[in-house]
C-alpha cells in the first residue's frame, strides 16, 4: 500500500481515537467526578445522576464505545484495504 | 444439608472441572505453553480475560470497599473498567499485529535495547508477585472460613490445582480453565445479588435495585442509606470523603494500570487477528461489567443490612447473645470484633474506630457475654453526630462472603460464593504465574542468558518457572508480609508509570528513541516508587504521616502514578529529542504494527 494511503488510514484512525477518549474522558472524569455535585440535583429515580454515572453509566458507556470503536475500525481496514485475509 | 458439606462438595466438584479441562488443553509447544497457540475465539478470550481480571480483590473485597466508602468506591469502579478503552483502542491491537509472546519483548524490539527490556522484566515481574501474594492471601481466608481447615491446609490444595493446570496446560489449559471458572464466579456472584436484592427492595436486577424504593416504603435505597449512616455520624453515602482532585489522580492510574499490567496485555496475543484483539477487549469488558454493575447494590445492600441487623429495629443496638450465628463464626475467624465500650451487653455500629487499628485478641479468652476478649479497644468516644460510640471493627473483606448470611440465604448459596471466590482467586494467580513463567524463561533465559536453547527446553525452563513461581507464592500466602496490602497500590502506580507510557510512545510516536523510553521508565518507576514509600514505608519506616496535608497536590499514594506516568512521558519526549532518532528498520517495525494486514501465526523468532 501507498505511503499516502497508509497516513490517511492513520489519520482517520487517530481522528477516531481522538473522539471516543474524549467521550470516555467526559463520562468517567467529568461526570462521575468533576461535575458530580452539580449533576447530582438532578435525579432520575433513586439515583443522583452524578453518582449513576459513577457507578453505573460510565461503565455502561465503556462498554458501547469499544464496540462501536471496533466496528468502525472494521469498516476503515475495509476502505482502505489493510484487513487480514 | 449441613453448610459444611455442602461446601465441600460444590468447591469439590469445580476443582474436579478445572483439572479435567487442563487434561483435554495440555500445551505441547512454546506457542501454546505462552500465547495459547493464538487461536482463541475471542469470545472466550474475552470470558478468560475477566476471570483472569477479577481477583479475590474484585471479588470478595471490592463491594466491601465501597459498602464503607460509598461514592469513594467509584474509583475502583471506574478505574478498574475505564482501563479497557485504554487497551482496546490504544494497545491491543497493535501489539497483537507485533506478533510476540511477552510485554517486554515488545519493549526489548520495539526499543532495540536488552536494557530496556530487563527494566521492563523486572517491573513485571515484581507487579505479578505483588499481586499472586493478594490471591493467596483470598484462598487462605475462603478454605479456613468455609472449609474450616488451617489456612496452610487450604493454600497446599489450592496451589495444587493450580499447580496442575498451569503448569501442564499453560496458558492454553489457564485459558479455558479461566472460562470455566468465570461462569462459576459470575454466578455465584449474582445468585446472591439477586436474592437480596429482591428482599430488600422487590427488584431482581441488582443495577435497577440500587435505584429502587425499599419493600413497603416511598423512600428511596440510597436516600434511606444516606439518612441511616449520617444518623450514625457518618457522611452520607453517596457523598464520599475524598477530595476531588485524589478521585481523579486514583481513577487515573488505576485505569492506566489495569491497561499497563502485563497479566491482563498478554491475553490479547492469545486471539487469531488483530480485528479480534479489538473486539475481544469489548467482550472481555462486558463480561466484568456483569460482576462490577452488580458491585455497587451488593456494597449498599449489605451495609444497610449490617446495620439494621446489628443496631436492631430500634436503632439502640442488639444484645450478644442475640446475635446471628454468623457474628460470632466470623469472630472466631477474627476479622470481626466487639468490644462493649458502654457496658450495656449490646453490640452498637457507628462512626468512630471501636479498636486502635485492626483487633488485637487475648488468645481464645473469652467475655462476659462469651465474645472474644480485645485487648486495643479505643477510648470509645462519641463521634460528633453519632448517638453512641462504636464498638464494632468489621473486615472489609468479609463484607461480599458474610452477605448471603447476614441476609439470611440458603445454605447451598452460601456454599457458592465459596466456590465463586476460589475461582476468582485461582484464575488470577495462574494467570499471573504464566506471566512470571514467561518473563523468565522466554525473557531473561532464551532472550538474554541462552538464545541457543532449544523449543523443548525453553518449554521446560517455563514449567520449572512455573512451579518455583507458584511455591513462592504459596509461602507469601501463608506468611503474609505485612506490606501485603499496602503493595496493592504499587502494582498499579508501577504499571501506570513504568509500562504503559513506554508501550503507547512505542506506537503512536515513531520518533521515540531507546535513550528516551529508558529514561522515561525510570523516572516514571523512581519517582513512583521513592513516593510510595515515602508515606507507606514497606521494608523501612515512613518518612512521613500518610495525611492530605502532606500529600504532594493533595494527591495520595494510591494515586500518584497519576503524575508519575506524566513524568514519564515528559522526560522520555525530552530526551528524545535530543538524541539521534530510533534506525530506519524500528521505524518500519511502528509503520507495520500500524496495519492490521498481514498479522499471521506468532513469530518466534
Amino acid at each position: 500500500m501507498s505511503t499516502q494511503a497508509q497516513q490517511a488510514y492513520w489519520k482517520e484512525n487517530l481522528r477516531l481515537l481522538a473522539i471516543s477518549l474524549v467521550i470516555w474522558f467526559i463520562v468517567s472524569y467529568g461526570f462521575g467526578i468533576l461535575l458530580v455535585d452539580q449533576l447530582n440535583q438532578i435525579k432520575i429515580a433513586g439515583f443522583g445522576l452524578g453518582f449513576w454515572f459513577a457507578q453505573q453509566g460510565s461503565i455502561y458507556v465503556f462498554l458501547i464505545l469499544i464496540f462501536y470503536y471496533a466496528w468502525r475500525m472494521n469498516k476503515l481496514d475495509r476502505k482502505y484495504d489493510v484487513h487480514e485475509d | 444439608m449441613e453448610l459444611q458439606t455442602l461446601t465441600y462438595i460444590v468447591v469439590g466438584a469445580s476443582f474436579a472441572l478445572y483439572i479435567g479441562i487442563a487434561i483435554w488443553a495440555k500445551a505441547s509447544s512454546t506457542g501454546e505453553f505462552y500465547v495459547a497457540g493464538k487461536g482463541v475465539h475471542p469470545v472466550l478470550n474475552g470470558m478468560a480475560t475477566g476471570a483472569d481480571w477479577m481477583s479475590a480483590a474484585s471479588f470478595i473485597s471490592m463491594a466491601g470497599l465501597i459498602a464503607f466508602l460509598g461514592y469513594g468506591g467509584s474509583v475502583y469502579l471506574m478505574g478498574w473498567t475505564g482501563g479497557y478503552v485504554l487497551l482496546a483502542l490504544l494497545l491491543a491491537p497493535y501489539l497483537r499485529k507485533f506478533g510476540k509472546f511477552t510485554v517486554p519483548e515488545f519493549i526489548g524490539d520495539r526499543y532495540y535495547s536488552q536494557t530496556a527490556r530487563l527494566v521492563a522484566v523486572i517491573c513485571l515481574i515484581f507487579i505479578s508477585f505483588t499481586y499472586v501474594a493478594g490471591q493467596m492471601r483470598g484462598v487462605g481466608i475462603v478454605f479456613s472460613r468455609f472449609l474450616e481447615v488451617d489456612i496452610l491446609t487450604g493454600l497446599i490444595i489450592g496451589m495444587g490445582v493450580v499447580f496442575i493446570y498451569a503448569v501442564l496446560g499453560g496458558m492454553k489449559g489457564i485459558t479455558y480453565t479461566q472460562v470455566a471458572q468465570y461462569c462459576v464466579l459470575i454466578f455465584a456472584y449474582t445468585v446472591p445479588a439477586v436474592f437480596i436484592a429482591i428482599e430488600v427492595t422487590g427488584v431482581a436486577l441488582p443495577q435497577i435495585a440500587l435505584g429502587s424504593t425499599v419493600s413497603g416504603s416511598e423512600v428511596y435505597l440510597l436516600d434511606k442509606l444516606d439518612q441511616v449512616v449520617t444518623d450514625l455520624g457518618f457522611t452520607a453515602y453517596t457523598q464520599g470523603t475524598k477530595s476531588t482532585i485524589d478521585m481523579f489522580a486514583i481513577t487515573v492510574a488505576l485505569m492506566v494500570g489495569t491497561a499497563g499490567l502485563p497479566h491482563v496485555i498478554v491475553r490479547f496475543f492469545t486471539v487469531p487477528k488483530v480485528r479480534d484483539a479489538r473486539i475481544s477487549a469489548g467482550w472481555a469488558l462486558l463480561f466484568i461489567a456483569l460482576l462490577y454493575t452488580t458491585a455497587p447494590a451488593v456494597g449498599a445492600l449489605a451495609r444497610l443490612n449490617l446495620i439494621d441487623t446489628v443496631n436492631g429495629a430500634d436503632g439502640q443496638g442488639t444484645a450478644y447473645e442475640q446475635m446471628p450465628s454468623w457474628f460470632s463464626t466470623w469472630e472466631n475467624s477474627g476479622l470481626l470484633a466487639w468490644y462493649d465500650h458502654n457496658g450495656d451487653g449490646k453490640v452498637q455500629y457507628a462512626a468512630g474506630s471501636a479498636m486502635v487499628g485492626k483487633p488485637k485478641f487475648d488468645g481464645e479468652k473469652r467475655g462476659e457475654y462469651g465474645e472474644r476478649v480485645v485487648t486495643n479497644p479505643s477510648k470509645g468516644e462519641v463521634v460528633k453526630g453519632a448517638p453512641y460510640a462504636n464498638e464494632l471493627s468489621v473486615d472489609r473483606d468479609i463484607m461480599v462472603l458474610a452477605n448471603p448470611e447476614i441476609a439470611g440465604l440458603p445454605n447451598w448459596v452460601i456454599a457458592l460464593i465459596a466456590a465463586g471466590g476460589i475461582a476468582a482467586a485461582l484464575s488470577t494467580a495462574a494467570g499471573l504465574l504464566l506471566v512470571i513463567s514467561a518473563g523468565v524463561s522466554h525473557d531473561i533465559v532464551k532472550g538474554m542468558l541462552a538464545p541457543d536453547i532449544s523449543e523443548k527446553q525453553e518449554l521446560m525452563i517455563g514449567r520449572i518457572s512455573a512451579a518455583v513461581a507458584i511455591l513462592i507464592a504459596g509461602y507469601l500466602g501463608a506468611n503474609p508480609p505485612a506490606f501485603v496490602a499496602q503493595v496493592v497500590a504499587f502494582a498499579f502506580g508501577l504499571a501506570a508509570s513504568s509500562l504503559f507510557p513506554t508501550i503507547l510512545m512505542g506506537i503512536f510516536n515513531k520518533r521515540m528513541n531507546k535513550e528516551g523510553a529508558i529514561a522515561g521508565m525510570l523516572t516514571g518507576l523512581l519517582f513512583t516508587m521513592g513516593y510510595i514509600l515515602y508515606f507507606k514505608g514497606i521494608f523501612i519506616t515512613p518518612m512521613a504521616e500518610n495525611i492530605p496535608a502532606n500529600w504532594l497536590f493533595g494527591i495520595s499514594p494510591e494515586g500518584i502514578g497519576f503524575v508519575g506516568m506524566i513524568l514519564n512521558f515528559v522526560v522520555a519526549y525530552v530526551v528524545s529529542k535530543l538524541t539521534a532518532p530510533p534506525p530506519e528498520h524500528i521505524q518500519h517495525i511502528v509503520e507495520d504494527i500500524r496495519i492490521p494486514k498481514g498479522a499471521g501465526e506468532a513469530v518466534a523468532h
